[in-house]
Parts: structure tokens; C-alpha cells; sequence
């Protein structure tokens, strides 16, 4: 795999001028993938979100590579039919048999973990040769951070309140990666913006395989988190410190800890510095908080279990 | 492939866009300018800089230019002033500064 | 001339053929009733390599379509097949398909929508998807089923349209009845749907392109969209044009509207799909009675054909619109609103009734069109028109 001197020499497929927001996570996970996913060519689609909107404003694309959206639930099923016609074509005698072409659909949160599961569930037990990326900021950001799926038990979004009947989302979140790795599909991993190298690692993993490859990336909102926008690395690498978001990569069904957390911190620290947990640490929240910190051991000891077991 | 011309975009008529809203001319972004966002401006000091790399392959806006395997300069015209640049690097080579104050020479 | 074959088949089997004739790059398809059989066929012809086809066996109607945008935006030749629920699940990609001008093909088995479930023909499905910029082409036999679905691809494909184009039968009745039709040898076929030739391919890796952008930050929407009504106003020559071109190869008619006893007819039923049959069995058995009576088929409901409705329609002195689908709280269904609305610039103003009928596969026995045409028979002959639509059958 690359170092960061040798992926200077790769071609950028994610040009500025988009019109994402400052510091956005998103865009910092699209620059690693596609950096990681080696020279052949690829193939991009993308869900309706954040990042589709801001890198495709007409008459702007900030792709430098093919690029399709479609619409919101179905950036999987739609980037298995440009997967299919690429097969169809070389069956057809108009691609020549040997081309190699590569083949990527982004989604956020809601696209993935919620209105696009069963598109990606599909698209995955298909068996199409593509890779499907999320990248999991914890909310609807594009339509002004509605609580997901994804969204952290305890943090405010705009229809997970804070009020006295209620602090925040009430509910855990879907481990989706976990969910994917179910689909016995070739190659599964959590990754995080903030280690680049573990990240790029895995999106180079991901492209090589010969089938369905799936990433769920750790990118912060700056905005939807409330945090100062020069953080979002710095909080993705609490995220990964605390054990928030462990990153761990399944590998023809071998579970293995590709970043070793060695002496995991509170999730306080993760926390602390988000707006959108600010409710948790005011008096008579205690238990709430300490329940977050539960369930993280919890879930870290569980993964702990998977990890060298087949 | 041919650069898309898009200069008189606004008087065409509806047979003159191509077909389907299709933008067929990829990262033509690079022709608009997401600078006038910024109210600090990055500010790297070479004395300083290790060329570790880090705060190019973090840039949210693809807004750091390489060369020789080294960063060189910032593409203002995109760079943000998200600030996460100076956050990451590991030797604090990289200041922001506010936007119209004097300067070293700004790289 | 080509080499044709009569065989005895259903609408499903024909169709089924007649895309493996055309040779899609690409079929996404999911089962539903009354449609199944024709992606089951089709999974046969994959299975026994009779095709070079890719095929997805998704997991949703919705996906579907996804899927088939995705393929022909990459550029392949893509074609699928749906009803009802399915056409529903898929509405979102219905316009998607359209707006982004990709010329998909796709066969709809006319049945019900729910509540209740019905797996029946009635037009509520298709109906329901009238706006979305699909070219509709309607077949009342196996044979047009078969044939409009090669014409079909021709008139997506054409740079002048570019347009996704469906070739709709009406469930059971026309799916699964055994029909005689004559099919075409594949050459001939081939020949006649051509190659594709895809404007702005994803996978045309040379000149990398962006499908599927945002216009909607003030952006020229509203101009993509008159682009969308010109390209379908376009097809309308386009679908006369390969009609004719089709009629001549295959020895068989086809018009966007097809009349019966027109000439002198006093009165018209205007009719889509299979019932169209039976209408023209009993208007000639009333001609014998008296009753000059004619009939209007629609074969193409979009573009909807109104200018030769019109034409068909001059001289009558009354006309029955026969809808096989609701529009709840309109003035009557869809046919009806489109015929009284292409009526509406003749001078001479001429009783337009709106007659429900057969939803959810309701019979619609002859007695039921015979009363129809005696409806007519009397209000041409100064009786008092019904006040409103009449649920024809119905309790």
C-alpha cells in the first residue's frame, strides 16, 4: 500500500469548488477512498445528500471521474445497473473483455443505514463487483440534522429534542457495519477519516476484491455536531480513541482490529467537545451519561470477542 | 476531453443544454470560486514544516497543492479557511490568519 | 420481407420474445403478477445463453428502475417489466428515467392497484403514472403487445426523442391468454431496432461526465423540463414514422389512434387495450340493428394522440369515453378527460359520456357494451345525457 509521498502521485478525483461546508468530513472521506482505490479507473455514484448536492450544483461537477446520482434510496441499486451494463457491454463485444473498470457508490447515513438498506442489502447479496462507502456523520445533515439511525443514543438533532420530557435520541444506534459483514460478502470495514492510513489501506482492500465491498467511514459534521469546523479530524480521532468507533475490518469472514486502542479513553472526551451532547452533562444526567459509557464497553467487548474468530 | 464552454449559459434556450441536466465536462468546479467563504487564511511556515503531508491528505476542499511528493501552495480560490489544515499538523507549522491583514508572504 | 411465423402464445411469451429479439445489454426485473412470466421467460432465454443480456435480479420494483437507470446511463440498451404495485414502487424512478432522457424499455401488465389487493387488469396503475414523461403505447392483442414492444425501442432510442417508452397489455386477459401471433425472424428484428448509440455514457471513460446534477439552486430546471415536453411533442412524428416503417416490414397496421366504422359511424366508443375487441364485436352486431356505430382505439395515450382523436371523432353526434381506471373526484377518468379536452376547440359541441369500467378485472360483459351504444343511440337522437360518469356493471 501507498504512503502519503506515493498518493501525491495519484490524479485527485475530487475537485474544490464544491460547495460543501467548511471542514466537512465528507469530502475529507471521498479524497482518501478514492486516493486508495488505485489507478484504474472508477466509476462514482452517490446518493442524494450533502455531498451530492454541493459537488454537482449545475452546471459545476467537482468529479473527475464518471459520476451518476439518482436519487436517495438507491445509489447501490443504481451504481449495480452501471456495473451490469459495464458486464453487458464486454458480453455485447462493445467493451473490450480485458477493460478493467472500478465501481464506487457513496452514501451518507440516511442514504445507507435507512431509506437506502434495503438497495444496499440487495446490491450486496447480488454480488455486483462494487464498493459501497458511507460515510456516517450521525444524522440528516442535508435536510438540517434529523435524527438517523446512525444518530448516538443521547444527542440532539432537530427531531430528537432536548426538552424535560426527553434528553435527545432515545434510542441506540444500528451497527450496520455489523450487519453488512452478515451479508458474508468478501470484504467489510469501519473506518475513520482521521487515520488516513488505515483508511486508504482499506478502500485499497476494498477496490481489489473481486465482488461486493463495503466501508462505513467516521466523518464528522462540524455543523450537525457543533463543533468548531477546524476539529473534524481531531474529534473522528477521539471517536476512535474513546472506542466510539473501533476500526476493525472483516476479510473473507476473518475479523481482525486493523488499529489497536491501547489504553481506550472516557467517552466523555468524545463527547465533551460536541454541542450536540451538551445536555448530558448538565445536573441529573448522570445515569444517562453513564450509560453511553456502558454501552461502549459494551460493544467494544463484544467486537473484542469477533476479533481472530472466523 | 474539450472544455465546456458555459459563457453565455444564461441566455440559452431550453434545446441548447445538454440532454438530461448531464454536466459533460468533469470537475469544472475548479472554475468556481469557494474562496470568498474564508475569513482566515492558512499560513504555512517552511522554517517550520516537515512535509509530513498530513495537512494535504485532510484538506476537505482539495485545496492544497503537491509537487515533488512536498506541499506547495494553497489554492486560495477554494481553500475555505476551514482551519483543519493548522488543527492537524503535528509541528504546528501551518497559522491561520485573519483575511486583509498584513501578511508575510502567503504561500 | 421478413420471414414470419404464426405461432399460438400469450401476450407474455411474445413480448418476452420480442425482447430477446431486441437484445437489451441489460434487464433488472423483479416478479409481480400478471408480469412475472415475461422476466421468467426471459431468465430461460439468459439460461440457455440465447442472450447477451446482464441480468439483475433485484430486490425491489424500485430498484428496478434504479438500476435500469444506472445501466442506461452507462450507456446499454436496458429494458424491463412491471404492474401495478410495481409500477407504483417505481414512480419516484418513473420521472428520474424520463428527466435524465434515458430511453428504457419497458412492459407494464395493466392491473389494479391496492386496497384492496387485486391481481386484475384495470389501467390504475399505468394511469397513475401518465405524467411522468413516459411514451405509452397500449396494445389490445398479443400481437400489438409484441409489436409495439419492438417499436417501442426504436421510438425511445431516437435522437429526436430519447424518451423511456412503455408497451403496456392488460393483465390476464392479454398476459396470459393464448393468442395467435406472428413473430418476426430475429434478423429481421435486429435490423429493424438498429444499434444503440448512447449520447453522454458514464462509461465512455475518456470524456468522464456528470449525470444526475443538482439544477435546483436557480438553475436552468424549468428549462429541462420545456427541453422534456419538446422531445416528447417530437416523438409524436417519430412514433408515426416507425409505426409506418413497421407496418410496411410486418404487414400489419398501426396508428396512434385505430378507428372502426368511422366513416358514417352516428356514434363512438372511445376505448384503450383489450375491451377494444369486444367493443367493435358489438358494435358491428348493433350496425345490424340500425345503430351506426364506431370505434376509436387508443394505442398511444402518450403523447396523448389528440389531434387524430378529433379528426375520428368529426361527424359523430355522440361519444362514449370507456375508462378502465378513477380519478377520484375528477370530472371522470383519464380517457374521458382527454377526449372531452380535445373536443373542446370543435365548434360543434357533441355529449361526451364518461363510462367506468371493469376495475380490478370486473367483467365487462357484451350486454354491458351493448347498453353503451344504446346510451349513445338516444342521446344522439335527442335524449338527455346521464348527469355525471356511469359506473358501468357496477352495483
Amino acid at each position: 500500500m501507498a504512503n502519503l509521498k506515493e498518493l501525491t502521485h495519484r490524479e485527485d478525483r475530487l475537485e474544490g469548488g464544491h460547495r460543501l461546508c467548511a471542514g466537512c468530513g465528507a469530502s475529507i472521506a471521498v479524497r482518501q477512498v478514492l486516493l486508495g482505490a488505485g489507478l484504474e479507473p472508477v466509476v462514482v455514484g452517490c446518493a442524494t445528500g450533502c455531498l451530492e448536492v454541493s459537488t454537482t450544483i449545475y452546471p459545476y461537477s467537482s468529479w473527475k471521474t464518471p459520476f451518476i446520482h439518482n436519487a436517495f434510496e438507491n445509489s447501490a441499486a443504481t451504481v449495480s445497473g452501471v456495473e451490469a451494463a459495464f458486464k453487458g457491454l464486454k458480453a455485447a463485444g462493445k467493451i473490450p473483455a480485458d477493460k478493467k473498470v472500478k465501481f464506487v457508490a457513496f452514501g451518507g447515513d440516511g442514504g445507507t443505514y435507512d431509506i437506502g438498506l434495503q438497495s444496499l442489502s440487495g446490491a450486496m447479496e447480488r454480488g455486483h463487483d462494487m464498493v459501497y462507502v458511507c460515510y456516517d456523520n450521525g444524522a440528516y445533515m442535508n435536510t438540517g440534522i434529523q435524527r438517523s439511525s446512525a444518530t448516538p443514543k443521547g444527542a440532539w438533532a432537530t427531531t430528537s429534542e432536548v426538552g424535560v420530557a426527553q434528553q435527545g435520541k432515545q434510542q441506540r444506534r444500528k451497527d450496520l457495519t455489523q450487519i453488512m459483514a452478515a451479508h458474508n460478502i468478501p470484504y467489510v470495514a469501519q473506518a475513520s477519516i482521521s487515520h488516513w492510513k488505515d483508511l486508504t489501506m482499506k478502500a485499497e482492500k476494498a477496490f481489489a476484491v473481486e465482488g461486493p465491498a463495503f466501508l462505513n467511514i467516521f466523518a464528522p459534521c462540524p455543523r450537525g455536531w457543533r463543533i468548531p469546523f477546524d476539529t473534524t479530524v481531531e474529534i473522528a480521532k477521539s471517536a476512535v480513541q474513546t472506542g466510539y468507533w473501533p476500526l476493525y475490518e472483516v476479510e473473507d469472514g476473518v475479523w481482525r482490529q486493523t488499529v489497536k486502542v491501547m489504553n481506550r479513553k472516557p467517552v466523555v472526551e468524545f463527547l465533551k467537545p460536541q454541542g450536540r451532547f451538551k445536555h448530558l452533562f448538565a445536573p441529573g444526567n448522570e445515569a444517562l451519561l453513564a450509560e453511553v459509557q456502558t454501552d461502549v464497553d459494551r460493544q467494544w467487548d463484544a467486537l473484542q470477542s469477533r476479533f481472530g474468530s472466523v | 476531453m474539450s472544455k465546456w464552454d458555459i459563457s453565455g449559459i444564461n441566455e440559452w434556450k431550453s434545446g441548447e443544454f445538454p440532454l438530461g441536466a448531464v454536466i459533460p465536462e468533469s470537475g469544472n468546479s475548479r472554475d468556481y470560486v469557494t474562496g470568498g467563504w474564508r475569513s482566515d487564511r492558512p499560513y504555512r511556515n517552511d522554517d517550520v514544516c516537515t512535509q509530513c503531508l498530513l495537512c494535504w491528505i485532510m484538506c476537505p476542499d482539495s485545496a492544497i497543492n503537491t509537487e515533488n511528493e512536498e506541499v506547495t501552495t494553497f489554492k486560495l480560490n477554494h481553500c475555505k479557511g476551514c482551519g483543519v489544515c493548522a488543527n492537524v499538523c503535528p509541528v504546528n507549522a501551518i497559522m491561520m490568519v485573519p483575511e486583509g491583514c498584513d501578511l508575510p508572504e502567503v504561500k | 420481407m421478413p420471414t414470419q411465423k404464426t405461432v399460438a402464445a400469450t401476450g407474455n411469451t411474445v413480448v418476452a420474445e420480442a425482447m430477446r429479439q431486441c437484445a437489451p445489454d441489460v434487464m433488472a426485473a423483479y416478479p409481480i403478477t400478471p408480469q412475472t412470466t415475461i422476466v421468467e421467460e426471459f431468465a430461460g432465454f439468459v439460461a440457455k445463453g440465447r442472450v447477451h443480456t446482464e441480468y439483475v435480479t433485484v430486490e425491489s420494483e424500485h430498484s428496478a428502475m434504479s438500476a435500469c437507470v444506472g445501466a442506461s446511463a452507462a450507456g446499454a440498451r436496458v429494458m424491463t417489466a412491471t404492474a401495478s404495485q410495481g409500477l407504483a414502487l417505481m414512480w419516484e424512478e418513473l420521472h428520474i428515467a424520463s428527466g435524465m432522457r434515458l430511453p428504457i424499455v419497458m412492459a407494464n401488465a395493466n392491473r389494479a392497484l391496492s386496497a384492496p389487493i387485486n391481481i386484475h387488469c384495470d389501467h390504475s396503475d399505468i394511469m397513475g403514472a401518465r405524467d411522468t414523461g413516459w411514451i405509452t403505447l397500449f396494445a389490445e392483442t398479443a400481437q400489438e403487445a409484441y409489436d409495439n414492444t419492438i417499436m417501442a425501442v426504436r421510438i425511445a432510442e431516437h435522437p429526436d426523442v430519447l424518451l423511456p417508452t412503455m408497451s403496456c397489455l392488460d393483465g390476464f386477459i392479454t398476459t396470459h391468454s393464448i393468442d395467435r401471433v406472428c413473430i418476426m425472424d430475429d434478423e429481421s428484428v435486429t435490423g429493424f431496432v438498429g444499434q444503440y448509440e448512447p449520447q453522454n455514457a458514464l462509461l465512455d471513460l475518456e470524456n468522464p461526465v456528470t449525470h444526475g446534477s443538482f439544477a435546483g439552486l436557480g438553475g436552468p430546471f424549468f428549462e429541462f423540463k420545456k427541453a422534456q415536453r419538446e422531445a416528447i411533442e417530437r416523438s409524436r412524428a417519430v412514433i408515426n414514422e416507425v409505426g409506418a416503417e413497421f407496418s410496411a416490414l410486418s404487414g400489419r397496421p398501426f396508428g396512434m389512434v385505430e378507428t372502426w366504422g368511422m366513416e358514417d359511424a352516428d356514434v363512438a366508443v372511445v376505448v384503450i387495450g383489450s375491451t377494444a375487441g369486444n367493443v367493435r364485436h358489438v358494435a358491428r352486431q348493433m350496425r345490424d340493428s340500425g345503430i351506426k356505430a364506431g370505434v376509436v382505439k387508443i394505442r398511444c395515450f402518450r403523447p396523448f394522440p389528440y389531434a387524430e382523436l378529433v379528426e375520428a371523432l368529426s361527424g359523430v353526434k355522440a361519444v362514449a369515453v370507456m375508462d378502465r381506471a378513477e380519478s377520484f373526484g375528477a370530472e371522470g377518468g383519464p380517457l374521458f378527460l382527454e377526449v372531452r379536452s380535445a373536443l373542446y376547440d370543435r365548434t360543434e359541441r357533441v355529449p361526451v359520456i364518461n363510462y367506468i369500467y371493469g376495475l380490478g378485472g370486473s367483467d365487462v360483459r357484451l350486454e354491458l357494451i351493448e347498453s353503451v351504444l344504446n346510451d349513445l343511440s338516444e342521446i344522439a337522437a335527442g335524449a338527455v345525457a346521464p348527469d355525471g360518469l356511469v359506473y358501468l356493471g357496477s352495483r
